[in-house]
């Protein structure tokens, strides 16, 4: 995974950049589940882009008289409502497939945010110790103490409920991880050799943090992200659930799962549904992230 | 021994401090006016308002307003809740002992299930046993735990019947608390009844808040298996004439499950967001479920000392984890 940085040399290592990327695709693509959760992963990805083109109905619009339909295959079923109608008849599948554009949303914003935070964070600390190190690790420990799911519902508190401010929340409980992995991978990385050559060569702080000693930390951080990836879905869905999230009507699958907890002995397709999204998506990037886990990872490779 | 652990507690203070910064700052910066809160619905005359906002020193300056709040908890204060003017930390210890019952049986459920279950997946490496041992872990994993409640409640309270849906004991029995552990306080009345609700009552939220937890413990020991397997120490062992079982339970397991403790030991901060959600689908009385009403009904010394509260536990939790890691595993000691 080293990645070359000096000027000279770029046709070597524009090459050795092509076969590392071929040697991860190999490791990456032996793990079946790794490319089923990749597949499930585009589809979903697929359906939230097109979303309004492939859902049967709008996410928001109520048939009346149709309230409660069970799904098409079961008793009562009404084959235009392929998963049934909610509490206020509107089309499961519909919301569903919306609801798609949501927690991807969700996932992205939330992963981006804690990432650039928590590198830069990382990058800070690892890269000048004393006394910045010390703050802000103190910093992480804290927000470390509490646990995340009441630390994101506080913060939800303040800020007023609702989906920018319950990813806003999310980010920033999920960043401490991100800010230590990155600073114990500059502390290792920063005795090397090339970073005390390019050092020499007159490279200033910055050149040396984000050129010369980020890049070959990217492993474990691309690990670090799938897997925030698919906990900022599961919180946000959990915040939705407990009414802090998303609001209604929004299609988003934790809120949909809140408001059909009341009629799970009446109508339990309510909420088997939108589970089954949350369910389904985190899996497939949970499956993901334990395949570039392989990949990247050198010490598991030969096993 | 002794100066690693002073030595951890004292890196630990700075912590502290900051948690109750913090505590304090979010509920100052949570909307609304503390005296108008009290006050509920019947409000209060601009004098009266004057009166209480000196009272609770709301009219002192805001570093000030912080050293009193921390005084008094140092003091065993931690302030009244606004909702039932009762002491907060009265309320918290009636609860948390419900939560503590939970989160411990939830643990041992994890712990039991998923040690042996690591260990079998990583001694049949790369079998179907191994494949579908893990792709249950790597679900459970993924799991939206809440909406996993509601689904066993769908099928074992509402379809079977099995299982009664909410709540820790059935309404008929009063126990008053001697533990506050209802399973305890059932035997120890010798009340057969009451411990047989008791546990009913317990299965669904148990196996809820387990199955995380459960999860992260499989996938570790299985890695941590693995690694061990590879050692010299276990080839010798074999080389030795050592039976298989033997090898795997005494020589390689012991040393696998170092790792596996301190992960045992994470899950606390884990089981405590995982309370939260449990405990509000099964209305299980214990601090989750608290926090998450009074963070609802903005009763800010609830929301402010409970968050101090649990911080702390779980801090005092993860010192322990580092100090038990250390006597198992003395090489860390000596940094």
């Amino acid at each position: 995974m080293m990645t070359d940085t000096t000027n000279q040399t770029i046709p070597k290592a524009e090459g050795a950049r092509r076969a590392a990327l071929a040697e991860f695709w190999h490791y990456f693509s032996m793990n079946r589940g790794a490319v089923i959760g990749l597949a499930v992963v585009a589809i979903f990805i697929v359906l939230a882009v097109l979303a309004p083109w492939i859902a049967p109905y709008a996410p928001e619009q109520q048939f009346r008289g149709f309230d409660k339909l069970p799904p098409s295959w079961m008793n009562g079923g009404n084959p235009a409502y392929f998963l049934g109608t909610d509490e206020v008849g509107r089309d499961i599948l519909s919301r569903l497939i919306h609801g798609a554009r949501y927690s991807l949303t969700i996932g992205l914003v939330v992963v981006s945010i804690a990432a650039v935070v928590g590198i830069i964070l990382g990058l800070l600390a690892g890269y000048f110790r004393g006394w910045v190190d010390v703050v802000i690790m103190r910093v992480m420990d804290i927000i470390l103490a509490f646990p995340s799911l009441l630390l994101a519902l506080v913060l939800v508190a303040i800020l007023g409920p609702g989906l920018v401010n319950a990813m806003l929340a999310i980010a920033l409980v999920l960043q401490p991880h991100f800010a230590r992995l990155v600073r114990a991978s500059v502390m290792a990385e920063t005795n090397r050799e090339y970073v005390t050559s390019a050092k020499m060569a007159g490279a200033g702080h910055l050149r040396l943090m984000l050129v010369t000693v980020l890049p070959n930390c990217l492993g474990p951080l691309i690990v670090q992200a799938t897997l925030s990836f698919s906990n900022a879905i599961l919180d946000a869905a959990a915040l939705g659930f407990l009414g802090m999230g998303a609001q209604p009507p929004t299609p988003e699958w934790g809120t949909m799962l809140a408001k059909g907890r009341e009629f799970i002995s009446s109508a339990p397709w309510i909420v088997t549904f939108p589970g089954l999204a949350i369910l389904v998506t985190v899996l497939a990037i949970n499956l993901i992230g334990d395949g570039l886990r392989d990949a990247l990872d050198p010490k598991l490779k030969r096993s | 021994m002794i100066s690693f652990i002073l030595r951890k507690l004292l890196l630990i203070v700075p912590t502290v401090i900051g948690i109750s910064i913090c505590a304090f700052a979010f509920v100052r910066l949570l909307p609304g006016d503390p005296i108008l809160a009290m006050a509920g619905e019947h409000g209060v005359t601009p004098e009266r308002y004057e009166v209480l906002k000196e009272a609770f020193g709301y009219n002192l300056p805001i570093w000030q307003q912080y050293l009193n709040y921390l005084g008094s908890v140092l003091t065993g204060d931690f302030g009244v809740s606004l909702g039932t003017k009762r002491p907060v930390l009265n309320e918290f210890l009636v609860l948390f002992p419900a939560t503590v019952e939970l989160a411990l049986f939830a643990i041992i459920l994890a712990t039991a299930v998923g040690v042996p279950a690591g260990v079998l997946a990583a001694v049949k490496r790369g079998s179907w046993l191994d494949q579908a041992t893990m792709g249950v872990a790597l679900t459970g994993y993924s799991m939206p735990i809440f909406w996993w409640g509601l689904l066993l409640i769908m099928f074992f309270s509402s379809y079977l019947g099995w299982t009664p849906v909410s709540g820790r004991i059935a309404l008929s029995f009063f126990l008053r608390p001697i533990t506050g552990f209802m399973t305890i306080d059932s035997l120890l009345y010798g009340n057969w009844p009451a411990f047989v609700s008791a546990l009913r009552h317990l299965i669904l939220p148990t196996v809820v808040l387990a199955t995380i937890p459960l999860a992260v413990i499989a996938r570790q020991t299985r890695s941590a298996m693995l690694e061990v397997l590879g050692e010299d120490y276990v080839r010798t062992a074999r080389a030795k004439g050592l039976t298989p079982k033997r090898v795997i339970n005494v020589h390689a397991l012991r040393n696998a499950l170092i790792p596996v403790i301190t992960t045992i030991g994470l899950q606390i901060g884990a089981l405590m967001a995982g309370a939260i959600l449990t405990e509000t689908i099964f209305s299980w009385p214990g601090i989750g479920k608290w926090m998450i009403e009074s963070i609802l009904k903005r009763d800010y010394p609830v929301v402010q000392s409970g968050l101090l509260l649990i911080a702390l536990i779980i801090m005092a939790v993860n010192l322990i984890v580092d100090v038990l890691y250390a006597v198992i595993n003395p090489r860390i000691r000596v940094r």
